[in-house]
């Protein structure tokens, strides 16, 4: 057994610091906000148009002009401010937003990153997720290790098409955390009760296994 | 109509002039911050063959998605589609043509046709089916993409409050899309909650100068929500 999802946001709000703004992309993501260390403050950016994302609503206090970029009603934290999508993406394609979270299909050994479609499936669209990988500079990217059929999603090369291309250097599995550079995947962390040699076995592009490799606590 | 004064009456006077195969920029993020009438009204006109240039396609049976029913739109150039049945089984048909752009990218194409800038380079979408026949260039070392911007013979925008002379303020995340398309469109059609008198709003807080806004119309508006997600008192 893997990390829950929980615990994959749990490990990625470690990644926090004080005074981040973030963006966190749809699903694993979005837990990510539930997690973040006592003490510390965290502005959580959505690209339609919002910085300083609150708690979703009470039922008296839901506002159709209030929502973020998955369409749910939410509020606004103290400090926000509202703004255009044109302003949403300067701040994202401009490289203000200091950490974004996003899931994907599959990411290969050159930081390439497939997370839109899927041929032969209906495509419904990138949203923002083209100019998040294009213009952060600190990204995470949470997803499975492997798919349901046990095939590794960390590729020599991406097979579907992709998201952005050499973008991506961090990548947290249910199995492990790496680190893309140099062409390669470097295995920095793994998943309590998950041995090397599981995650070596589920990683299809080039893997350097460090000596220690230490198991992450919750 | 005197002076500065955008008001019209009707919607038929708002949304005279189009016309079939047109071009019309829409704001809006789902269905937050729509033009909810004027898209009614192009209903009604029956206008056939539009390119429609918006974030979102709306959803069945309300927002742009109304325009599938009848099959009015040809061409729809959005970041993310699919959230009705109708748009699906047209484009599975063919009956319908989409051309995906990255949000931002969108953002700024309407952005950039509205401040005269023809074209940009982006980062975004490069190295991906996205760039697929655009010019690449190099700039300090990094790969961009040539983007052109895209204006609209119509731009419809929905606003919070307006002043006569089309001076408009948004609300919430209402605002969205709205102020980018409000400045691309060769006529631009607002409509708002509540129309004012000039002088009204402080001119420091106004999101959309009025000239952006040749027509100006006060409407009622449903506000659907599409995703209720609540929390416990």
């Amino acid at each position: 057994m893997g990390l829950s999802r929980d615990q994959m946001a749990i490990r990625v709000a470690r990644e926090l610091q004080d005074g981040y703004y973030v963006n966190l992309g749809i699903g694993i993501p979005t837990l990510v906000a539930n997690h973040v260390p006592e003490g510390m403050e965290v502005m959580l950016q959505s690209e339609n148009g919002l910085l300083g994302m609150g708690p979703f609503p009470t039922e008296d206090a839901v506002d159709a002009d209030l929502i973020n970029a998955g369409k749910q009603t939410v509020t606004t934290a103290t400090g926000a401010s509202i703004f255009s999508s044109a302003e949403s993406f300067a701040m994202i394609r401009g490289g203000h937003v200091d950490l974004t979270v996003l899931g994907a299909f599959e990411v290969d050994a050159q930081g390439n990153i497939a997370s839109w479609m899927i041929p032969g499936k209906l495509i419904k669209g990138m949203g923002g997720a083209m100019d998040l990988v294009a213009g952060a500079d600190n990204i995470i990217v949470t997803m499975t290790h492997a798919d349901k059929y046990g095939n590794s999603k960390l590729l020599p090369e991406c097979s579907l098409p992709l998201t952005g291309a050499g973008c991506i250097k961090q990548v947290l599995t249910d199995l492990a955390y790496l680190e893309i550079r140099d062409g390669k995947f470097h295995l920095v962390e793994r998943a309590p009760g998950i041995s090397v040699e599981e995650i070596v076995e589920k990683t299809a592009g080039e893997l350097v296994v460090p000596d220690n490799v230490p198991e992450m606590q919750f | 109509m005197a002076g500065f004064d955008k008001v019209v009456n009707t919607y038929e006077e708002a949304m005279a002039g189009l016309e079939d195969g047109m071009t019309v920029i829409a704001g809006g993020f789902g269905i937050c911050g729509i033009p909810e009438n004027l898209i009614t009204q192009m209903k009604k006109m029956g206008t056939k063959d539009l390119t429609i240039v918006s974030n979102n396609c709306g959803i069945d049976g309300f927002g742009l998605g109304i325009l599938l029913e009848d099959r009015q739109i040809k061409k729809m150039i959005s970041s993310y589609v699919g959230e009705n049945k109708l748009f699906e089984e047209q484009l599975l048909a063919g009956d319908l043509e989409v051309e995906l752009t990255p949000q931002g990218t969108l953002a700024e194409k309407m952005r950039a046709a509205g401040a005269g800038i023809p074209a940009f380079y982006t980062a975004t979408g490069y190295g991906t089916d996205v760039a697929e026949g655009k010019d690449v260039r190099e700039f300090d070392g990094r790969k961009y993409i040539l983007e052109e911007s895209i204006q609209g013979d119509f731009a419809i925008v929905k606003a919070w409050k307006a002043d006569r002379y089309g001076n408009a303020i948004y609300r919430h995340t209402a605002q969205n899309f709205n102020p980018m398309a409000a400045t691309a469109g060769k006529i631009t059609v607002m409509e708002v909650e509540e129309i004012i008198e000039p002088g009204e709003l402080d001119p420091t807080q106004i999101h959309t100068p009025g000239i952006y806004v040749d027509r100006l119309i006060q409407g009622t508006f449903e506000k659907r929500i599409e995703i209720r997600t609540v929390r416990e008192g």
